[in-house]
């Protein structure tokens, strides 16, 4: 057990032993090796479920907004934000939420684990030193961190979380430099014939599961568009068009909202390249409006407010 | 309705469009009375603000046989309900640019500002609307072929 989770367990234990908070959110270690998953703790007895580590790579916002009372809830820069995200959106109260801020170097993703156990089985798996070190049966393999980081946080420029209560650790220090809208950038670069091949054949393989809409922590309205049926929005089919419009209004619903934790991308049992359109949204939002998501309580959306000098250009 | 397949000879465009009751759809009325000739492509839906268009209208209509959509609202600062344009140039700025990004072609979705007192201009508006859209040809992109639930 590290120095960080005894510190989170104490805190937790602290929180709700006290009577601060009904139920604190965090990570507990997941049923396959390797993985973490979300628990909810409400004894402070049970507080040892609570583990920190980088397979912790859900977002947690997600469950806020269904929480009944005061939660504490852990989270790191991008879960953070999100927090941020929706108590500006009036989806939960700022004082009934207390934020134990985790500084994070990134979260590794699963499929690049998978890739390279190439069907052998790991029962365990370590961290030390900047590698992560895996365990078979009969095999032992250690692999650097940085080749198995989920590609949100390759790009990621807010490792610390930008509002806590409770900060778990030091800050990390921010990194920059490398340009965050890469991918974004090559395809507009492209003719548009290419962009929309690229699109067709990456949404042509969803199965419209919405594990991406169920995943995201801004995807909270009681009925989603594509589950009403008065009047039905799209076809529930798997034709191209349908899967195309639920694609670009499921974009276009988090625009200006999305901060890119990759929660979708990392949910989708297809593999689908669901980031590249929600980061030309985001860029769109930062170059138009000059706003980024879930910096600041304070802030004004960027779709819920506006500014009379707004460009006019598009417009006739 | 059901999309069109192969391109026809006689074709023409069919545009939807979305004009604000106090600006743009008495603009369009203007045009009517004044005899003001413009094509007659367009499928007029009067909303009651250009911001009342839900970017799915846009996309539906596109889906389900529209060639090309416009959208006409106030001008800025015109707004009967004061900002309601200026909401709806943010949400369409985004719009515009992401259905470009994914290969829309940029003359299928249209925005311009027509007062009540711009006849002439909605008139002009149109003809370069079916005009663009009448150089893009038939939509395809997003068009369901498929059945028809309607």
């Amino acid at each position: 057990m590290s120095e960080l989770e005894e510190l989170l367990r104490a805190k937790a234990r602290q929180l709700l032993a006290e009577g601060q908070v009904q139920q604190v959110i965090g990570y507990e270690r997941g049923t396959v090796p390797l993985r973490a998953r979300p628990c909810f703790v409400r004894d402070p007895e049970q507080v040892e479920r609570l583990v920190w580590n980088p397979h912790c790579e859900n977002n947690l916002a997600t469950y806020l907004h269904q929480a009944d009372g005061k939660v504490a809830i852990v989270a790191k820069g991008c879960d953070a934000r999100s927090i941020v995200n929706e108590i500006v959106e009036r989806q939960v109260p700022r004082g009934d939420v207390v934020i134990i801020g985790v500084p994070c170097q990134g979260v590794v993703d699963r499929r690049k684990v998978e890739e390279l156990l190439d069907g052998r089985d790991a029962f365990d798996g370590q961290i030390t030193q900047g590698h992560l070190v895996i365990h078979g049966t009969d095999f032992e393999e250690s692999v650097e961190l940085q080749a198995v980081w989920n590609d949100s946080c390759a790009t990621c420029r807010h490792r610390n979380p930008p509002v806590y209560d409770i900060l778990i650790g030091e800050l990390v220090e921010a990194e920059d430099g490398e340009d965050v809208f890469v991918a974004v950038r090559e395809l507009e670069a492209k003719t548009a014939d290419e962009r929309w091949a690229y699109f067709s054949s990456e949404f042509s393989r969803c199965i419209r599961c919405y594990a991406c809409r169920q995943a995201c922590p801004s995807c909270y309205c009681p009925e989603c568009f594509v589950d009403q049926t008065q009047p039905s929005w799209f076809a529930k089919s798997d034709e191209l068009s349908d899967v195309m419009a639920f694609h670009l209004v499921r974009a276009y619903h988090v625009a200006g909202r999305c901060l890119d934790c990759g929660a979708c991308a990392r949910a989708c049992p297809m593999g689908i390249d669901l980031r590249t359109l929600s980061r030309k949204l985001q860029k769109d939002v930062r170059e138009l409006f000059d706003y980024e998501p879930g910096m600041d309580v304070e802030a004004a959306p960027a779709l819920g407010s506006y500014r009379q000098d707004d460009s006019d250009k598009f417009i006739k | 309705m059901s999309a069109a397949i192969e391109p026809q000879a006689d074709w023409e465009p069919k545009i939807i469009a979305f004009l604000c009751n106090w600006c743009s759809y008495a603009g369009a009325d203007l045009a009517g009375v004044s005899r003001i000739q413009y094509p007659p492509n367009v499928r007029i839906v009067r909303v009651p603000c250009s911001s009342r268009v839900n970017p799915l209208y846009i996309i539906k209509s596109i889906q389900h046989g529209a060639d090309g959509v416009l959208v006409s609202g106030c001008h800025p600062g015109d707004c009967h309900y004061i900002s309601g344009n200026y909401y709806a140039r943010r949400r369409f700025a985004l719009l515009k640019s992401m259905l470009e990004f994914v290969g829309i072609e940029p003359g299928r979705v249209n925005f311009s500002w027509v007062s009540a007192a711009e006849g002439e201009k909605f008139a002009r508006v149109v003809k370069d609307v079916v005009e663009t859209v009448k150089a893009l040809g038939p939509a395809e992109r997003l068009v369901k072929r498929g059945w028809s639930n309607e």
